[in-house]
């Protein structure tokens, strides 16, 4: 585990009180009050699983989201620069300049009709006005960093002609050509296989410490997250749930629905039996209950669930979760130190 | 990609010979008797079978088709019945005025339905994308004949700003681009370029709309692309299929139309075409096929390779 980045002035990303809604009948509160800080070469895991805003939350960074169909509300801040309000040439110096993105699965994220070389030259030359050449230099150079091998001939492939490992490696380096403060990763290992997932993996931990980069990293896979991140966020419909340190988290996480992601993972399953998965559906985005909206879905829901707002409890080194009976918990125990 | 357009061109000469095939056999199946336009109606059998011997209809069906063939493959098509001028001059000067009239369209059409079906595919569901798509409706359903017609009526009883048919001065063979000739262009031209337009407008509205909803246009703009930038990229997609749809139509286009050169009286192909058949004049009617047919054949390879040049995904495999 890499030390805790030490909490500077300015983060390299701040967000407080984002919420998204997708207009339609019925509106879609895809992402509900959500707060957080990243410094400067932290990486951040935000998990959660199909339709938990995680997405949502990452596309917002670049805002990305189809401008006629959504309300933001709330504050996004990177290095101080406020994100919601940039318009035209400043937003598109963002994207990919400041901040950049490696999608789900490179086969969709790439124009299939541009070569590699094309695509990432093409970056460089709208960020830096450089000449087609000096592009394509650097394009050579980025496929070199992510080890592309014989990085020169596949400089002029089109994407369809390599496999999926190397096109996420390509995706990469396209993401990772004007050296981005800010790097968004959106599920980049989901569409791999197993072995080529943690070789992708490997190579965005050594790339970011490499670079310093700060990254969010969406993911469902609580392996994956857990491999890549410094600090962990659970969210759960368009909230979060839990944060804190990965290793916090993983020997002591205090959100039931958090306990219940880790007891769903087959590292530690005992053959033969079922996996411990999380019982029913989330609930639909128009319509969350009152109080918490983990609590029809969770064992210990007790009336106060219901109630707005949810007590937040607090622990050291930043953690936090959102749970009645998280809080009551370390009440009980500070009461009983105390008695 | 030369070996590429080679194996392509040696592909053509099966389907050629197939379609040589096919436009001899469907004019010889059609019923009637080939030299009724110049025989009177009370000549002698002996006359007919005479006649029939000079043309070479008593011959089997095999023996006149490889005749025929080996004939137009060294540019003979032989002579019309009915006026007994070579079928290639007739056809090839309709071709030319054919051409002059498909290409005006053909770039009218193309220009205004790529523009209308571009604009509409990206600003889907606003009131610019309904109305390019009501014209672009309208271009297809409208029976161009028709149109024509009105047209003639508009502009040339009633206003009296264009003539109504045919070529200009000079009649069929005499092409030159000034006012002179080109006001007999104009209207149909105009009416011509209505149905590509329309579909050449759809086809693109549906292409760009489905272009602009791919990931990968998230991941243009996540890079930093500027808004133009971005629709390079959406042109270079679409491309390739627009470019097919419009070589299809330009076949049609070029293979001329016998109702609109019909209401214009306009020398070309279509109009040929016409009275071949009103005049069951057999050689000109199976050479203008031919002819057009061969056209058909050559625009395909053309957009076969310049669609395989623009889009990496169709060769290499």
């Amino acid at each position: 585990m890499t030390p805790q980045p030490c909490p500077s002035e300015t983060p390299l990303v701040k967000v407080r009180d984002l919420c998204v809604r997708f207009s339609g009948t019925p509106p879609v509160h895809a992402v509900n009050s959500v707060s957080f800080d990243l410094a400067a070469g932290e990486v951040l895991g935000i998990l959660g699983e199909s339709g938990s805003g995680k997405s949502v939350t990452l596309k917002t960074l670049l805002r990305l989201l189809p401008e006629r169909k959504t309300t933001i509300s709330g504050t996004v801040e990177v290095e101080g620069r406020d994100i919601l309000s940039l318009q035209g040439r400043a937003l598109a110096d963002h994207r990919g300049g400041v901040a950049s993105m490696i999608f789900q699965d490179p086969a969709l994220a790439l124009d299939p009709v541009y070569t590699i070389g094309q695509q990432i030259a093409e970056t460089v030359i709208r960020h830096e006005g450089v000449t087609r050449r000096d592009a394509m230099a650097r394009a050579l150079e980025m496929l070199e960093l992510v080890r592309i091998p014989s990085a020169k001939r596949r400089l002029d492939n089109y994407p369809h002609e390599m496999s999926g490992g190397m096109r996420q490696r390509a995706m990469i380096a396209l993401a990772l050509a004007c050296r981005p403060k800010l790097l968004l990763a959106d599920e980049p290992t989901t569409a791999l296989d197993a072995t080529v997932q943690i070789q992708i993996l490997l190579l965005l931990r050594e790339l970011q410490q490499e670079m310093g980069m700060g990254v969010i990293f969406v993911t469902h896979d609580i392996g994956v997250a857990v491999e890549v991140s410094d600090r962990l966020a659970v969210m759960y419909a368009g909230s979060f749930v839990e944060t804190g340190s990965v290793a916090d988290i993983i020997r002591d996480a205090r959100h039931p629905y958090s306990k219940g992601l880790l007891a769903a993972n087959l590292v530690g399953a005992v053959p033969g039996t079922r996996l411990d998965a999380v019982p029913g559906a989330p609930p639909p985005l128009n319509a969350l209950p009152e109080g918490c909206s983990f609590a029809p879905r969770c064992a210990h829901a007790e009336p106060a669930c219901g109630l707005s707002p949810l007590p937040v409890w607090t622990g050291g080194g930043g953690r936090w979760a959102r749970c009645v009976q998280a809080s009551r918990a370390e009440a009980l125990a500070d009461s009983g130190a105390r008695a | 990609m030369i070996s590429f357009i080679l194996r392509r061109v040696v592909y053509t000469v099966p389907i050629m010979l197939g379609v040589s095939l096919v436009c001899f056999a469907l004019v010889h199946i059609s019923p009637g008797d080939p030299l009724v336009s110049i025989l009177p109606p009370d000549a002698s059998v002996e006359l007919q079978e005479q006649m029939m011997a000079i043309y070479g209809f008593d011959r089997s069906y095999p023996e006149q088709f490889m005749r025929w063939l080996g004939l137009a493959v060294q540019g003979d098509l032989g002579n019309s019945i009915a006026t007994g001028r070579p079928v290639a001059t007739e056809v090839f000067n309709a071709v030319g005025n054919t051409l002059i009239l498909a290409v005006t369209a053909t770039i009218i059409g193309f220009t205004l339905g790529g523009l209308f079906g571009f604009v509409a595919g990206y600003f889907r569901d606003s009131w610019i994308d309904k109305l390019a798509t009501g014209i672009s409706v309208i271009g297809v359903s409208v029976p161009h004949y028709w149109l024509g017609m009105v047209m003639v009526i508009i502009f040339s009883v009633e206003l009296r700003w264009l003539p109504a048919t045919g070529a200009g001065p000079g009649g069929s063979s005499q092409w030159v681009w000034d006012w002179e000739h080109m006001q007999y262009l104009i209207l149909p031209a105009i009416t011509m370029s209505v149905i590509p337009m329309g579909i050449v407008a759809r086809t693109v509205r549906a292409l760009v709309a489905d272009i602009l909803h791919q990931e990968f246009v998230s991941g243009l703009r996540a890079k930093g692309l500027l808004d133009r930038g971005v629709l390079a990229h959406v042109i270079k997609n679409a491309a390739p299929t627009a470019l097919a749809v419009m070589g299809l139509q330009l076949g049609y286009l070029l293979g001329g139309s016998i109702l609109i050169e019909t209401v214009f009286s306009w020398p070309g192909t279509g109009f040929l075409l016409g009275q071949a058949i009103f005049q069951r004049d057999l050689p000109l009617l199976q050479g203008t096929i031919l002819v057009l047919a061969m056209f058909f054949v050559i625009l395909n390879l053309l957009v076969d390779v310049a669609q395989t040049a623009l889009d990496p995904r169709l060769q290499r495999g």
